[in-house]
């Protein structure tokens, strides 16, 4: 039990950097597909429905063996600078799991931009501000605040979606705990512990995102 | 296209089966895990504290850890324990538990979790009204369940139960790492053999959207058809 431990925290590093990483691309990529949905041209609306629906209908597994398998047999890519990118697993990994979280919070932001309320937008309209800084410093700013409590739900999610990468074979706190089921054949020791490691992960997350809304969400 | 027909030479009939097996085990899955929602529903609802505190545990824990580590530790650890069982019983040779089972099982103690929420809210927010009514009619508090509080219970539910399904029917792709041939492991075996993993993988996602299409508009229909007194 004690000898393992220290090669569990190694992957339960691998682990945070994916899910940070994966996170931070994948909100970028939610904000820039939310407004593509909420913009009233028909056809960009449907693509960024279409992206959404893919990502979320489809599992993650899927999505990750797309990437990692998949892209490799297109011969133009292989032959382009971006090999460099998509044979490595760990970049792979983020990409996946990048564009899964994307599609999530893109969901989750446009659900917080169409519940705000009118009164906002007028009265910053009446107020003679510009439609551009309405939107960068009124509604996203509130359609933010209104949407942590789903977005936290969404990194825990996302935690527990990084122990996919274990199957491509990334190092992570699964891949790790795998290793320790394979050299040690004592299964118990090896998923718990992970187990353990994962829940603490996830009660960190929990309260971060507590004490965020608290001090940040909406008392309504 | 060809790779796709059925027969000897393509993969057309594989895939189907597996899809079958995919459809197969979320089902058995969402029964396991109704099962566990109504043992740990009640518990969750409970006033005593020790009580409360296993429903909340179950919750918390399953939801709180990834689901490839519960099928893990099912299919190495169940492996182990059987064999442990049998040696008791003065068997030592080697027991495979079957890999549905493992599969069904793991995926319906997850699912179960969700689920148990699902029905939480939905108690929780049936009017007071309804069991004041019945308690003052006299009703039994075992028929008070079945007949007053269940049925408004599971029509409130749907809604929710329909993304419990949709995450029962994406998480049952993982069970393909124990070696369960449904969509995924068939891709991965296909995509092995043919050297194609573009195309492989591109049929498992459509049928993984076809799939989560085709159970939409049966939910939303089964929405519509337990809504109509309201």
């Amino acid at each position: 039990m004690v000898s393992i431990f220290p090669s569990l925290l190694n992957g339960a590093i691998i682990t945070l950097k994916l899910l940070i990483s994966s996170m931070f691309f994948g909100l970028f990529i939610g904000l820039i597909f939310a407004i593509l949905r909420i913009n009233k041209n028909q056809f960009i609306n449907k693509f960024a429905y279409g992206y959404s629906y893919f990502f979320r209908g489809t599992p993650l597994l899927v999505q990750l063996y797309l990437i990692y398998y998949g892209l490799a047999n297109i011969e133009i890519l292989r032959n382009s600078f971006l090999w460099v990118i998509i044979r490595e697993p760990y970049w792979c990994a983020i990409i996946a799991f990048s564009l899964n979280t994307g599609a999530y919070t893109s969901e989750i932001l446009r659900s917080a931009f169409q519940t705000i309320k009118e009164g906002y937008i007028e009265a910053a309209q009446s107020l003679g501000v510009s439609k551009k800084i309405t939107f960068y410093k009124i509604q996203i700013p509130i359609a933010i605040k209104q949407s942590l409590p789903a977005y936290g739900n969404e990194i825990i999610l996302m935690l527990k979606g990084t122990s996919l990468a274990s199957v491509i074979t990334i190092m992570d706190l699964m891949g790790e705990a795998r290793k320790v089921n394979v050299l040690t054949f004592k299964p118990f020791e090896a998923f718990i512990t992970a187990g353990i490691i994962y829940l603490f992960l996830t009660f960190i997350i929990h309260n971060i995102v507590k004490y965020l809304e608290k001090k940040y969400g909406f008392q309504t | 296209m060809e790779l796709l027909t059925f027969g000897d030479t393509g993969w057309g009939d594989e895939l189907f089966f597996a899809t079958l097996m995919t459809i197969a085990v979320s089902i058995a899955a969402m029964a396991i895990g109704f099962l566990f929602a109504l043992i740990f529903t009640p518990l969750k609802l409970s006033k005593n504290k020790t009580v409360n505190i296993i429903g909340n545990c179950y919750t918390t824990i399953i939801r709180g850890v990834p689901e490839l580590l519960v099928i893990y530790l099912l299919f190495f650890g169940g492996t182990g324990a059987a064999m442990y069982v049998a040696s008791i019983f003065g068997y030592d040779g080697y027991i495979e538990i079957n890999a549905f089972i493992t599969g069904a099982l793991a995926i319906g103690i997850i699912s179960g979790a969700y689920s148990t929420e699902v029905f939480r809210g939905a108690i929780l927010s049936i009017d007071k009204g309804q069991f004041e009514a019945s308690k003052v009619l006299g009703i039994k508090k075992s028929i008070q369940f079945y007949k007053v509080i269940l049925p408004q219970m599971l029509r409130l539910s749907i809604p929710n139960l329909s993304n419990v399904w949709q995450i029962t029917l994406k998480d049952t792709s993982l069970i393909s790492v124990t070696g369960l041939v449904e969509i995924m492991r068939q891709s991965y075996i296909a995509a092995g053999s043919t050297r194609d993993p573009l195309f492989f993988y591109s049929v498992a996602a459509v049928l993984y959207l076809v799939l989560t299409f085709l159970s939409m508009k049966i939910i939303n229909k089964l929405e519509i058809r337990y809504n109509k007194g309201y």
